[in-house]
């Protein structure tokens, strides 16, 4: 009867979550319904579109995993942000933090080319993490210590991350053909695909960091310390809880994960370390975080709808001569409507 | 001069004034007379029910029961503005300008009938008229981030004038000025009363209500304990009034502990440095030996919050030492604080001491993580949370539900859940913080009746308190703070209520220099 204090919200457990999925499928209707006047604006059918959107989503193997493929950096930036929001930190940070890692990794994958995959793999993950930490450490520290806010310098640290990156390339690390692009990987650094799809093992490596940070949270006892730490900074302080070892702890991780997302693009996705290879995965990350309310569950789902937006995205531009860009208004209405919370019934708040 | 105003009927009368807090009385059936061209003091310890009865005065608050009179006549006063309607200001304790605007920008968004464009000469010319009648000078197109707390007050004062406010509400103004500052206040609002005006000051400062007002009522536990004119009034009198209680009934065995043995805790010529309107300490020589309760005296603000912090590890020492059991551990983490044995149950257990979206069972565990953790921390162990808690329970003879979310608890057991948890686990230091704060009478003898056994069994315990009545009581020895030193050190069987009372208030007193 004592295993967990929450026992007590057992029971309306199950309404609760049904309550929740009606409000998001209604949130998100609503987001297609504003959009689909876009369409109509710019003289597409939104039926038709919506159908192309879902048809290449569900209606082939191959569409469904390009849907999973587009999930996986989703999925693992967002959990960079999760994280560290738990104890209060705003971790704004994924892009740059992604692009360090995704450098690290690379290095390890140009150096140690003869490694034995499984070896040459763990090393690039490691590689990746350290990366993303040291990148998340200076804003973590600079918090800690109460100088500078770290919302802002982990958006700075950003634009700062892809120029390193570039000054690799071409510095050192291009190939003979191409200098925006590394040579590619040996297949020893590639990330395992499955099932004869693009789909690797990124996709596992996110689902369970992301069932470990579910545990975490609610099983552990640094779960505990860092619920406190994010409900009331100043009492856990005062209850004996290592408030600065946390805050530069838990930023440094989150800034792990996002390398690790770094790493599973280069290694997973591209085979290759490209000059600005990611156009804003950590923001989605941020997005989606926000989107999911910081819940893990949310993140699950939120990723798959945003990736079949932006793989649909991709079919219209294709299909429907729309420019992609078009996809962002679709993207910006959902964020719209979730941060406006609207509910269908009155009296049910969040 | 006050005599005269006898005859006037009062401008405002407070009749039957009732709230209630999460079933604490703030107020209960108070009755007030406000006349015009005279200053009202109401003085109280905090908690007495000042500001609450100001706050429904100006429509922030609304009363559970009684009654308004304007000039005689019943009025409805449900918001600030229905009281700047019969032309009621009130100046609130923390003040409440905007830092970015300017002074004109911040009186001109509160003056009546403001024309859709501003007319900024006309309103910095209405500023300097009045500000060079009563010598509140600022200068109106200064921005009031820029300006000191005492400046920024004038502007509030300002405010209220030009928006044509007859009674002035004063919360504690002087709380946060220098000496000087205070002088200059007492100066204004002497012409203030000359030009007609009526003035409440809340306060807790018996030399400055002696210095100004023309009638003092002192409120105690939310009802009026007296109300007298300045000319019936003396020191004497109202530290009587504000502090006196008779004394329950409590099982207090003779001292136990020995002042030869080691202290618990040693405090060596302490100092802080505070930010902002904080105090800093100064030259803090405190021991607390085992068996022994100390109280410290004083009006909250008199860096008893800072005590209490830099014991705990919250708060530097900028100079001094800290000692607990002899080893040195000045600026040492709070964790190992605590991990020595030290406890804190601070004067607000809501945002001090509790997380709000937690049960109250994780917060039980939340002190004491590293001895509940399972497996290396993996898991937490909490049926021993539990059963630590039952036996908590068992001794102190109070309890709380488990496994509601704390923020849903009232403020009485709130406390309570935090007294049960700081008093587990066999504290070695126990740092209380007005420890009866909300709780009812039998909560506050339990709690009172642990301290005792906490004390019998070898804990040295700091007590903060304002209940005078309290310290005297439970404590060995008394100290009093004020202004961030100690000014006095009693045993309480050799002094009494008034010369603490006059050393907590700063007012002089001859004997005070004899200790």
């Amino acid at each position: 009867m004592l295993q967990s204090p929450e026992l007590y919200s057992r029971s309306t457990f199950s309404s609760r979550l049904i309550n929740v999925l009606a409000r998001y499928s209604f949130m998100i209707a609503l987001a297609f319904l504003l959009f689909g006047f876009i369409l109509l604006l710019s003289g597409n059918d939104p039926i038709q579109s919506y159908k192309d959107i879902f048809s290449s989503a569900f209606g082939s193997v191959y569409g469904f995993s390009e849907v999973l493929l587009a999930m996986i950096p989703m999925l693992i930036t967002a959990l960079a942000v999760a994280l560290p929001s738990r104890v209060g930190l705003i971790n704004v940070g994924g892009e740059g933090q992604l692009y360090i890692g995704a450098a690290f990794a690379t290095w390890g994958a140009l150096t140690f080319q003869n490694l034995p995959a499984w070896i040459l793999l763990l090393l690039m993950m490691l590689l990746g993490m350290l990366g993303g930490a040291l990148w998340a450490f200076v804003p973590g520290y600079l918090k800690a210590i109460g100088l500078v806010n770290e919302t802002i310098t982990t958006l700075l640290m950003n634009s700062v991350a892809p120029k390193i990156v570039g000054f690799l390339i071409f510095g050192y690390w291009h190939s003979a053909m191409d200098t925006v692009k590394t040579a590619n990987f040996v297949s020893a650094a590639r990330l395992p695909t499955f099932f004869g799809t693009r789909v690797h093992l990124g996709m596992v490596l996110a689902l369970v960091l992301l069932a470990l940070f579910w545990f975490v949270m609610k099983y552990t006892r640094w779960g505990l310390e860092m619920r406190a730490i994010g409900g009331n900074p100043q009492a856990a302080r005062r209850n004996g809880i290592p408030l600065k070892k946390y805050l530069i702890t838990v930023m440094c991780i989150g800034g792990a994960i996002a390398g690790l997302a770094g790493m599973s693009q280069v290694s997973g996705f591209y085979g290759v370390l490209l000059l600005n290879f990611s156009i804003g995965l950590g923001f989605m990350g941020f997005l989606i975080c926000w989107l999911a309310g910081g819940e893990p569950i949310g993140i699950l789902l939120m990723s798959f709808v945003v990736a079949i937006i932006t793989t649909g995205g991709n079919m219209l531009q294709l299909t429907r001569d729309l420019p992609y860009a078009t996809i962002n208004i679709l993207l910006a209405f959902t964020l719209f409507v979730v941060l406006a919370r609207p509910t269908l019934s009155k009296g049910k708040k969040a | 001069m006050p005599n005269q105003e006898q005859i006037q009927p009062p401008v405002i009368a407070l009749r039957g004034i009732t709230k209630v807090f999460n079933s604490v009385m703030a107020n209960d059936h108070i009755d007030l007379d406000i006349y015009n061209t005279e200053i009202h003091a109401l003085l109280g310890e905090n908690g007495a029910g000042k500001s609450t009865l100001m706050k429904i005065l100006f429509g922030f608050y609304r009363a559970d029961g009684g009654e308004i009179l304007l000039n005689g006549k019943p009025i409805i006063i449900h918001s600030p503005r229905d009281a700047r309607e019969v032309r009621i200001g009130m100046v609130f304790q923390d003040l409440n300008l905007i830092p970015a605007f300017t002074v004109a920008e911040n009186i001109a968004l509160f003056l009546p009938g403001l024309k859709a464009v501003l007319d900024r000469q006309e309103i910095d010319q209405r500023i300097n008229e009045v500000s060079q009648r009563y010598n509140l000078h600022v200068k109106p197109q200064a921005l009031v981030s820029q300006l000191s707390i005492g400046e920024q007050q004038k502007v509030e004062i300002l405010k209220l004038l030009l928006s044509e406010a007859r009674l002035l509400i004063l919360d504690e103004p002087t709380r946060v000025l220098a000496p000087h500052e205070i002088e200059a206040l007492f100066g204004i609002l002497d012409n203030l009363r000359k030009d007609g005006y009526a003035i409440v000051l809340i306060t807790h400062k018996m030399k400055e209500v002696l210095n100004c007002a023309d009638r003092i009522t002192v409120l105690r536990g939310g009802r009026v304990a007296g109300s007298l004119l300045r000319v019936e009034a003396s020191e004497h009198r109202l530290v009587k009034l504000m502090f006196e209680k008779e004394l329950s009934g409590l099982k207090i065995n003779p001292k136990s502990g020995s002042e030869s043995s080691a202290p618990v805790l040693e405090l060596q010529d302490v100092e802080t440095h505070a930010e902002g309107a904080g105090i800093s300490l100064h030259g803090i020589d405190l021991g607390i030996h085992p068996g022994e309760v100390v109280g410290v005296a004083g009006v909250s603000g008199n860096g008893q919050r800072e005590l209490c912090d830099v014991v705990l590890g919250m708060e530097t020492c900028v100079k001094g030492r800290k000692f607990l059991h002899g080893k040195d551990l000045t600026n040492q983490s709070i964790q190992t604080m605590r991990k020595n044995g030290v406890s804190f149950i601070p004067e607000n257990p809501l945002t001090m001491a509790s997380v709000p979206f937690m049960t109250v069972l994780e917060n039980m565990a939340l002190t004491q993580t590293w001895r509940y953790a399972l497996h290396g921390g993996f898991s937490m162990d909490w049926k021993t949370v539990k059963a630590d808690v039952d036996e908590t329970v068992k001794k102190l003879r109070f309890t709380v539900n488990l496994y509601t979310i704390a923020k849903s608890l009232s403020g009485g057991n709130l406390q309570r859940m935090i007294i049960l948890r700081e008093m587990s686990h066999n504290p070695r230091l126990i740092i209380a913080s007005y420890l009866t704060r909300g709780l009812d009478v039998q909560s506050t003898l339990a709690a009172r009746q642990e301290l005792i056994q906490a004390r019998e069994s070898g804990a040295g315990v700091l007590l903060i308190s304002e209940d005078l009545e309290e310290l005297f009581t439970l404590s060995d020895r008394l100290l009093v703070l004020y202004g961030g030193k100690i000014v006095g050190e009693f045993k309480p069987s050799e002094t009494d209520i008034y010369e603490v009372g006059h050393l907590m208030t700063g007012s002089e007193v001859q004997h005070a220099a004899e200790s």
